[in-house]
């Protein structure tokens, strides 16, 4: 059969988790380190950062209302996804993930980024003029409070919620390692290791992610890089990659030591079907070279310019790292038969509605959605409400 | 109450929360059906409604009634075991009144292969056939279906 090598049981030689199912936790990923990095300046003043708060935010909410869409388009019928809601059965892992989700969204994002723009959007909707001014007057609620005590108030409120979004953070992305993780039948998933795992490998891709972005936005905008943010965000990127790498290879080790039944089928699968993405791409192009760069701007004195290009590569293979781990994890787990006597194939479809058209729409979607969110919500300190007499946008 | 005039617009989000979780409330009284959860985690009323289909089936002994002959060679081969509307689809009409429903005459090139093609997940020894198996000729020349082994004789 083509495709197939050795035994495979009949249900396992087609993959019914397809590349979709790789975008939901690269997406929830890039959503949970995002946030991650905004709470570093409101909870961990780490000022340096500051350039980068309102943007991370921004991502994270983008990304977030787009993490669904991969399910959605994978399963069908999307009407059927409010049933979760509805009826939630306490033994199903998704149906707590979407209310996890919708706590993430409401409670946490949407109510922080409200909060944090509330004095500007007021300002806004007392400045512009026609559809905008409307949206948002929409947007205040109706509240058009600014003054120093009210602000003072959403400032407190705003550091509780970040305090709060922390854990969730850790929830929203945990949560689905732990889908992955208590699959005990697939011994390529099944391990307790695998929310830790998802949750550093989420704050390593989120925090390239808004590096990279801010980078490249802020070039677009023909302005200045704030250099002491950027090396913040880089000397914060490579430590959580060290501890995300040590994690891994610390799982491996544990794979590699305990060499149970299925170690060495698996081990064959590494080092054929999945040598490329696993090793290639995952191990050595998108972890151990951008480590190796971040370790270069940690302990030598580069000039400014070397620095921003060591970083752009570093972001750039980082995310095409994770997203090679989150490959590995999905497909790989799919790969090798129950049997450990086979091997099956992978073949992804171009333009259907889990092809690979569909993954780089929902890939690139958050970043139409940013863009929107960016025009609406500048995240830019000199373009907020008191300064923007012009209001330029 | 200077504090709750500052903080008023916290309590509008909070009602915004409030009219969402409502809304979602109503959403989900119309759209849950009542029987939901009567005996478990589903729609109590699923198991009436399928008690309500009509029966399609008539079970093999009813076949056995006026077919005692096919019977009798069936159950001195190997497909003694399986059900006569495993092949030939259900029948309860056909039972009820003979003359209503003729059981059609079955294509045994497609219908053996459901049980018997080649496949590496059934067991060893168990009877399969190779795609290439008499390329085309009907299974019946050389098996006859209620009592499959080639020395118990075909169609012919």
């Amino acid at each position: 059969m083509s495709g197939v090598e050795g035994y495979m049981y009949p249900n396992e030689i087609t993959l019914y988790w397809s590349i979709l199912i790789v975008l939901y936790p690269y997406i929830t990923g890039l959503v949970a380190g995002a946030f991650i990095l905004a709470s570093l300046e409101r909870i961990f003043h780490v000022e340096a950062v500051k350039p980068t708060y309102r943007l991370a935010l921004l991502t994270a909410l983008s990304f977030l209302l787009v993490a669904p869409l991969p399910l959605q388009f994978h399963l069908g019928h999307p009407e059927r996804s409010f049933e979760m809601y509805f009826t939630p059965h306490d033994t199903s892992a998704m149906a707590m993930f979407g209310y996890v989700y919708l706590w993430y969204l409401m409670a946490v994002l949407v109510f922080e980024i409200w909060l944090d723009y509330r004095r500007d959007i007021v300002l806004r909707s007392q400045r512009r003029k026609g559809m905008l001014r409307w949206i948002y007057k929409i947007m205040t609620l109706g509240s058009s409070n600014i003054s120093v005590r009210s602000l003072h108030i959403d400032e407190r409120v705003g550091w509780v919620v970040t305090l709060i979004g922390i854990p969730s953070a850790f929830l929203l992305h945990g949560y689905v390692g732990f889908i992955f993780g208590s699959v005990k039948a697939n011994p390529w998933w099944s391990s307790p290791m695998m929310p830790v795992v998802f949750i550093f490998s989420a704050m390593v891709s989120g925090i390239a992610c808004v590096m990279v972005l801010y980078m490249a936005v802020t070039r677009l905008r023909r302005k200045t890089i704030d250099m002491q943010c950027v090396d913040t965000i880089a000397r914060y990127l490579f430590y959580t990659f060290i501890i995300d790498f040590s994690l891994e290879m610390l799982d491996l080790a544990h794979r590699v030591y305990e060499a149970d039944e299925s170690f060495r089928s698996l081990d064959f699968m590494v080092h054929t079907k999945l040598f490329f993405s696993q090793i290639v791409l995952q191990i050595y192009v998108g972890t151990l070279v951008p480590l190796l760069l971040l370790a270069i701007t940690q302990v030598t004195k580069l000039p400014e310019i070397v620095r921003k290009r060591l970083y752009a590569i570093a972001g750039g293979l980082t995310l095409i790292g994770i997203f090679a781990m989150r490959w590995n994890v999905v497909i790989g787990g799919q790969l090798f038969s129950k049997s450990f006597l086979g091997y099956t194939t992978y073949k992804m479809a171009l333009a259907t509605r889990e092809g690979l058209l569909m993954s780089i729409a929902l890939t690139l979607l958050p970043l139409g959605i940013l863009w929107v969110l960016v025009k609406l919500l500048p995240p830019w300190p000199e373009e907020n409400g008191t300064k923007a007499a012009g209001m330029s946008i | 109450m200077r504090v709750f005039k500052d903080a008023g617009h916290l309590f509008r989000f909070a009602g915004l929360f409030l009219v969402a979780f409502l809304l979602f409330l109503l959403v989900r009284g119309r759209v849950v059906p009542k029987s939901f959860g009567e005996y478990g985690h589903y729609r109590g009323n699923a198991i009436r409604d399928i008690a309500a289909l009509p029966v399609r089936f008539a079970g093999h002994q009813a076949c056995a009634t006026c077919h005692a002959d096919v019977e009798e060679v069936k159950q001195k081969g190997k497909h003694a075991g399986v059900n006569c509307e495993a092949c030939h689809g259900p029948l309860a009409k056909h039972t009820d009144d003979p003359g209503t429903l003729t059981p059609p005459k079955l294509d045994t090139a497609a219908l053996c292969v459901r049980c018997h093609a080649a496949s590496a997940a059934r067991p060893r020894n168990f009877p399969q056939i190779a795609e290439d198996h008499f390329g085309g000729v009907a299974c019946e020349t050389c098996h006859q279906p209620h009592s499959p082994a080639v020395d118990a004789g075909g169609a012919q």
